[in-house]
């Protein structure tokens, strides 16, 4: 896919909307950043490569009375079709443009992987080969081995849901099952493994809330209970006990929303797994009420509704 | 002091105001003779009860956690508990997978009438957690 196709595509949008938020050129070269246009002349800024890793989708809620084109990946699309069923946005106001997707690199993994040396140039090629110039060695290495977690099981490479596609779409080589194996795998050590993993992990938290802050379903923004006083439901001491309650605030606060774009993982600076809580809930969600977040513009997620009788849920026994 | 032998545990019961709260209270007036482990939270519904209270509750110093509305179709606002079941539902299939065992956390339905059901159920569900022991989620002491 050439990136002129996609240039085109968003000069003939930009008179129909106020802003298309895209990617381009970051502070170095293996960074991208958004590009907000609103003239003509921004335009050849774009970009489109496996850098492209953020999830443009997030801004559309605070953007709400714009008319807003914007530029998705499968995975983000996903975002929009939640909004969607969460009335967060308005789908006539916004202009999709979906770009399929066979993977972005994890810029973690990628330094892990060249030893965290300076990266002076990065190249993609066709085939899946990442070609990377440090300061010390030219090194070519496989996307599949420096993409995010989520790609490897990627179900939706192709946008779910876009006014205009580029270029052909991708149909998933990977697996269904694969999506939630690394949770079931977890799922069966001994409770006490499981809750020293989890005292170990969020023991790291710095409570910076950059998992909470890059989330595209945290809309709540300044009314968030983890910074209220009034209800008070965490304080500011640097305890687990509060950095264990803040990711359970913000793990049920998703409870069947998430869409799992993996961006509270690419935003945590402590390497913590943030997803996994919520990606094990989307589990029991799929089992419960065969509902998959961020899917069907149509559905309603599960906690905003309810069955007289449900199915699935059986009266429990106490012990 | 504790209706069981040993030591007294932290159980903290969240009751919807117009059934299970009334069946405590139904209990109570029959004199049916209860462990004493159970601090009782009234609720307006079982469709207050955010999942979030069990969960701070258990982190701050609770051993276990019993939640109880009216049985579904007998809600007082008509759907509240049908909001509460899918929640709680959600909660207890989420706290193995943190290392919390699921027994510690119950969700259930008595009725205002249902005196010597509730009896049982805060019989069964303390000596659940005498069984369990005491719960140190965050190494604090």
């Amino acid at each position: 896919m050439s990136v002129d196709k996609l240039k085109d595509a968003v000069k003939q949008i930009l008179n129909e909307v106020d802003i298309v938020i895209g990617y381009t050129e970051g502070f170095d070269k293996v960074h991208a950043t958004p590009l907000f246009i609103n003239t003509q002349d921004k335009v050849d800024q774009l970009i489109w490569d496996q850098r492209c890793v953020h999830n443009l989708a997030s801004y559309l809620p605070s953007l709400k009375r714009k008319k807003v084109g914007v530029i998705v990946k499968g995975c983000d699309s996903r975002t929009i079709v939640q909004y969607i069923q969460e009335g967060l946005i308005n789908r006539e106001n916004v202009k999709i443009i979906g770009l399929p997707c066979s993977g972005v690199i994890s810029l973690k993994k990628l330094l892990k992987a060249v030893d965290f040396a300076n990266i002076d140039d990065i190249t993609f090629e066709d085939n899946g080969n990442v070609n990377v110039k440090t300061e010390k060695e030219t090194k070519t290495l496989s996307l599949m081995d420096i993409a995010p977690d989520k790609c490897k099981t990627c179900q939706y490479p192709t946008p779910l849901i876009y006014d205009i596609l580029i270029g052909d779409p991708i149909k998933s080589d990977k697996p269904k099952e694969s999506v939630y194996e690394d949770i079931i795998e977890f799922d069966k050590k001994s409770l006490e493994e499981k809750l020293a993993y989890w005292q170990k992990v969020f023991d790291r938290c710095i409570r910076c809330y950059a998992c909470r802050n890059a989330c595209p379903m945290c809309v709540c923004q300044d009314s968030c209970i983890a910074e209220s006083r009034e209800p008070h439901w965490i304080s500011q001491r640097a305890t687990l006990t509060e950095k264990f309650m803040f990711h359970l605030i913000h793990t049920v606060h998703l409870a069947g929303r998430c869409v799992e774009c993996g961006e509270c993982e690419r935003a945590c600076p402590m390497g913590i797994p943030v997803n996994t809580l919520k990606r094990k809930i989307n589990l029991e969600m799929k089992e419960l009420f065969d509902y998959v977040p961020g899917v069907n513009p149509d559905d309603k997620p599960p906690m905003y509704t309810f069955n007289v009788d449900e199915l699935k849920i059986k009266e429990h026994k106490i012990g | 002091m504790s209706g069981l032998e040993n030591k007294e545990m932290k159980i903290v019961g969240f009751l919807c105001n117009w059934c299970s709260y009334g069946g405590a209270d139904t209990a109570g007036v029959s004199r049916f003779k209860q462990p004493t482990d159970l601090r009782i939270i009234r609720v307006p519904c079982s469709g207050r009860v955010n999942p979030l209270f069990v969960v701070k509750a258990l982190l701050n110093g609770a051993d276990g956690i019993l939640v109880s509305g009216c049985h579904p179709r007998d809600c007082h606002y008509s759907d509240g508990n049908f909001y509460a079941r899918r929640r709680l539902e959600m909660l207890k299939r989420l706290l193995p997978f943190l290392g919390i065992d699921h027994r510690r956390f119950h969700y259930t339905w008595v009725s205002a009438s249902e005196g010597a059901r509730w009896q049982q159920v805060v019989k069964d569900f303390t000596e659940v957690i005498h069984k369990l022991g005491p719960l140190n989620l965050t190494r604090e002491a």
